[in-house]
């Protein structure tokens, strides 16, 4: 089965854990101000591969994802492509590599019988989902990436449920999320599933500013700063602390 | 059992020469981490501020802050210097005080004057004349020889680097010997050799006998020099302060004597440990002790300097020397060779600070220890100052015992040498091929008067075929020249201190090396997948291309080109093979230029691939710059499949990633969230 794929990257080392080869996928329905690949977004365009020729890009270099690496498919969104997801993960899960899902969670749907089912089939094929929650708040979430956050909220529920391993990265951008309360509330929030094994809080940069450019799009977020290392790490901490308040509580 | 080697086991080692097997049946793997090491002593910190006074001081001077003019340097030749003698608990110049460079004129008179002229200083015009008229130079020698070809290659830059005029270097004397054996020992093995060689007196055998002696005598001079620092190495070392020291006169006896494009150390770390872990053990030295030994060995490193041009330092960009030292890498019999020792060295960039030399190497392997791999990773991420190599890969080839020379020359410790032989510029050789013989750049006719292309449009087959013709001829001018430039420095620049602390029969590697891999590659692929128009100037010489639509690019993992790469290699080191070589030396080739293909590239011509005229090749076995674009592995991959085989003297990759690019940062994230809540 063909993917409709925007780029293959050999030598991921920030999208999953240890050294990955990283599948970018095309298309995305989110539009998030601060998204940094808009060349992603596109439902047209990029490349059509098959199963078969990623993975045997995989294993050319397969030495360099042997010890705790392995495939990440990203994006674009690549639940979009869910039925080419089953199939790679499939494959992948038969030659015994490690999985990755980089996801909005958008894809999500509890209401779409027919999209349930595609989910039912996936997750014993995913070994984790990055899960990129990118507002706590419904209405705040809905003016950053034009779409809502409901069933991207019932995600995770659904994931820990499936017991798959969940990390949340959430994006800190200098005054859109950085507002201490929603941190302390999104902690809460992920704090009562078991399935959570790790945060990733990432800093807000500004090199995706260019592609925009390239683009023709104009940048939403022109004259926002890059997001300080150390002031990341002092916001990081909230979201623990609300992490940590939930857990305790269930205790 | 002589008392120095009391508590080591015994083995072959105390009956002949042998130091691979002392350190085999002697040394203790060490699989922990890096929390036993010491900090920097009070005299390790003044001696070290000390020496970053004199090294501000040189750079405020223009680059040199004191030269020889009047005493040729040899062994003997200077009293001993200090930075503090009280201080220092490892001592040792080149000269008579630290940062005086040496007058070394062996190698050429007139690259010793320009050295000293171009930093304003004059050479005696006595030593001038004596190196003129009385005795001839390397430089003069090969000069002498050469013919009109070769001076042509020469200017015109398809061969470049030669080492003709300085010292070829690349040749590691087993320091080591002098610290388990002493001198004495030495001597008697050296006489036992010259009494060994054949009676009849061929040119070999009188050679062989000649140099014997001439090693006969340094290692005398090693004793009396060694003895005006108030030290006797005639007998080996008793304890590892001495080790270290009696490794360091070696080591220092060389650079002496010897103006070496590169002067590498060796392997010692795995040695040194043998030493260190028995003194510990009987209470001699601390920790602490050991480790300010090995913090002022490897400062002593970093004082090394040599006379040279500015276009010297323009071609190695800088003022290297090269001290190599290899470090882990896995024995044989499957146990790894990471020592506290090797620890010890590396700290030595915590406790001094970062700097380029001695230039640290790891000989990785898959099977190193975990703590040692983390330490290697922490002191890589806050010095960037270690060099990394493929243990696996060179450990089929030369055992365990080998040690690198330059940045990639792979070479037994004691047992194998080489002849340094720079360069064949391939992309330049592919433009001689286009315009038979013609330099693109100077318009002379320097090789044959083969057929050059006609027509507009270049077709890959008439090309390779012309490029292998070219090839053959390069390979066949270039590896004559270097018979003619190994002969005379054996000659009249003989490395006998280092030569001395060599086995009777060495194996001599006759290395040569290729620049400009990545240009041929894709624009061999430029003329197969693209269509490649040349345009020429009024003289009918092609000068430039017009490249219409895309082609491969080497550096991308795709085998279409990376083919081509290894094709050229193998095809290139096929053409090195049909030739005689200089007392029978198995020819090599590298591909490795990590600083002179700046300089390389100022002397090509527009390329096909659509590199214009002036710009640098890309460095080593490098993808041209910016044409990688599938990611580092895809990049890495392309370069890894060359063939080792055809480049035994090494494949250099050089690799720069920005931190964040490797991972995060571990505070920015918060990783396994149960263990940070239980803070």
């Amino acid at each position: 089965m063909d993917g409709r794929i925007h780029s293959l990257e050999s030598f991921g080392t920030v999208d999953g854990p240890g050294t990955r080869f990283v599948v970018f996928v095309q298309g995305c329905p989110m539009r998030c101000k601060y998204c940094h690949n808009p060349d992603t977004w596109a439902m047209t365009g990029g490349q059509m591969m098959t199963t078969d020729y990623i993975l045997e890009q995989y294993h050319r270099n397969e030495p360099f994802y042997r010890n705790g690496g392995g495939l990440t498919v990203t994006g674009g969104e690549p639940l979009m492509q869910i039925d080419f997801l089953i199939e790679l993960y499939g494959k992948c899960k038969e030659q015994g590599i490690h999985t990755c899902l980089d996801t909005s969670g958008i894809a999500f749907n509890p209401d779409n019988a027919a999209m349930m089912e595609k989910f039912d089939r996936l997750m014993p094929l995913v070994d984790l989902v990055m899960l990129d929650i990118k507002h706590i708040d419904p209405e705040h979430h809905k003016e950053l990436c034009q779409q809502p956050n409901e069933n991207i909220l019932k995600f995770c529920a659904y994931l820990d449920e499936k017991h798959v391993d969940m990390w949340i990265r959430h994006v800190i951008v200098p005054g859109i999320t950085d507002d201490d309360k929603y941190l302390y509330d999104l902690g809460y929030f992920i704090g009562q599933f078991s399935n959570l094994k790790a945060l990733d809080a990432l800093p807000y940069h500004t090199m995706g500013e260019t592609k925009y450019e390239k683009l023709g799009i104009e940048y939403p977020l022109k004259g926002v700063p890059a997001m300080d290392k150390k002031i990341l790490i002092e916001k990081k901490e909230k979201i623990l602390d609300g992490i940590r308040a939930r857990r305790n509580e269930n205790h | 059992m002589r008392p120095e080697w009391q508590d080591f086991v015994t083995g072959k080692w105390d009956r002949e020469i042998n130091v691979r097997d002392f350190i085999q049946r002697n040394y203790t793997p060490y699989d922990g981490d890096e929390s036993f090491l010491a900090g920097p002593t009070q005299n390790t910190k003044d001696l070290w501020a000390q020496v970053l006074d004199l090294q501000k001081k040189e750079r405020e001077a223009g680059g040199v802050l004191d030269m020889d003019t009047k005493v040729v340097s040899t062994i003997t030749s200077h009293g001993p210097g200090y930075l503090d003698k009280s201080k220092e608990t490892i001592v040792g110049f080149q000269t008579d005080k630290p940062f005086k460079r040496s007058l070394q004129p062996y190698g050429g008179i007139r690259m010793a004057e320009k050295a000293c002229s171009d930093n304003g200083y004059e050479v005696d015009p006595e030593i001038s004349e004596f190196f003129t008229t009385h005795r001839k130079t390397h430089n003069a020698g090969c000069f002498d020889a050469y013919n009109a070809e070769m001076r042509a290659c020469r200017s015109s830059h398809i061969i470049t680097g030669l080492p003709d005029a300085y010292g070829r270097g690349r040749i590691i004397g087993d320091y080591r010997r002098v610290a388990l054996y002493g001198i004495d020992r030495l001597i008697e093995d050296k006489q036992a050799q010259k009494d060994s060689t054949g009676r009849v007196m061929t040119d070999d055998v009188i050679r062989l006998r000649e140099e014997l002696s001439e090693q006969m005598v340094a290692l005398k001079m090693m004793k009396e020099m060694a003895a005006s620092y108030g030290c006797d190495i005639s007998k080996p070392a008793a304890n590892v302060q001495e080790a270290i020291q009696w490794t360091y006169f070696g080591y220092l006896c060389s650079v002496k004597e010897q103006n070496g494009a590169a002067m590498s150390l060796g392997r010692t770390s795995t040695f040194i440990d043998c030493y260190a872990q028995r003194d510990l053990k009987n209470g001699t030295f601390t920790e602490e002790q050991i480790q300010e030994f090995v913090d002022h060995f490897i400062m002593k490193l970093r004082c090394v300097k040599f006379a040279r041009t500015p276009e010297y330092n323009q071609i190695f960009a800088g003022d290297p020397v090269w001290v190599t030292e290899s470090l882990g890498g896995v024995g044989v019999d499957g146990r790894h060779m990471v020592t506290k020792t090797s620890f010890r060295y590396l700290h030595t960039l915590e406790n001094l600070g970062a700097s380029p030399e001695p230039n640290l190497t790891v000989l990785w392997s898959t099977r190193l220890p975990e703590g040692w791999k983390k330490y290697c990773a922490k002191i890589s991420i806050t010095t960037s100052s270690i060099q990394y190599e493929n243990d696996d890969l060179m450990r089929v080839v030369h055992g365990d015992d080998y040690g690198i020379a330059c940045c990639v020359s792979s070479m037994r410790i004691g047992k194998e040498m080489q002849f340094f032989g720079a360069r064949a510029n391939l992309a330049k050789c592919l433009l001689y091929a286009l315009n038979g013989g013609i330099d693109e750049v100077t318009k002379k006719q320097v090789g044959p008067k083969y057929r050059p292309v006609t027509g507009d449009v270049l077709d890959y087959d008439d090309v390779m075929d012309k490029f292998m013709d070219m090839m053959e001829w390069q390979a066949d001018v270039y590896v004559n020249t270097l018979n003619i430039i190994h002969y005379m420095h054996d000659k009249y620049c003989y490395e006998r201190a280092e030569m001395a602390l060599h086995d009777r029969d060495v194996k001599r590697y006759f290395a040569t090396g290729v620049a400009g891999l990545s240009i041929v590659a894709d624009s061999l692929s430029a003329i197969k997948y693209a269509k490649v128009e040349v345009i020429r100037d009024e003289d009918g010489i092609i000068v430039d291309f017009k490249t219409t639509g895309d082609f491969p690019k080497y550096g991308n993992d795709d085998d279409r080109v990376d083919d081509i790469a290894q094709d050229i290699v193998h095809k290139f080191m096929t053409a090195v093979r049909r030739h005689h070589t200089y007392r029978n030396g198995v020819p090599t080739t590298s591909i490795l230029t990590i600083t002179s293909n700046v300089t390389y590239g100022k002397a090509t011509g527009n390329t096909p691939d659509g590199r214009k005229k002036g710009q640098p090749f890309a460095p080593g076995a490098n993808p041209m710059h910016g044409r990688d674009t599938h990611g580092a592995v895809a990049s890495l991959s392309s370069v890894s499949k060359l063939p080792f085989n055809d480049a035994q003297d090494g494949i250099s990759n050089t690799f720069t990633i920005i931190p964040g690019a490797l991972g995060k940062e571990d505070q920015v994230f918060a990783g396994d969230i149960e263990l940070d809540l239980n803070k």
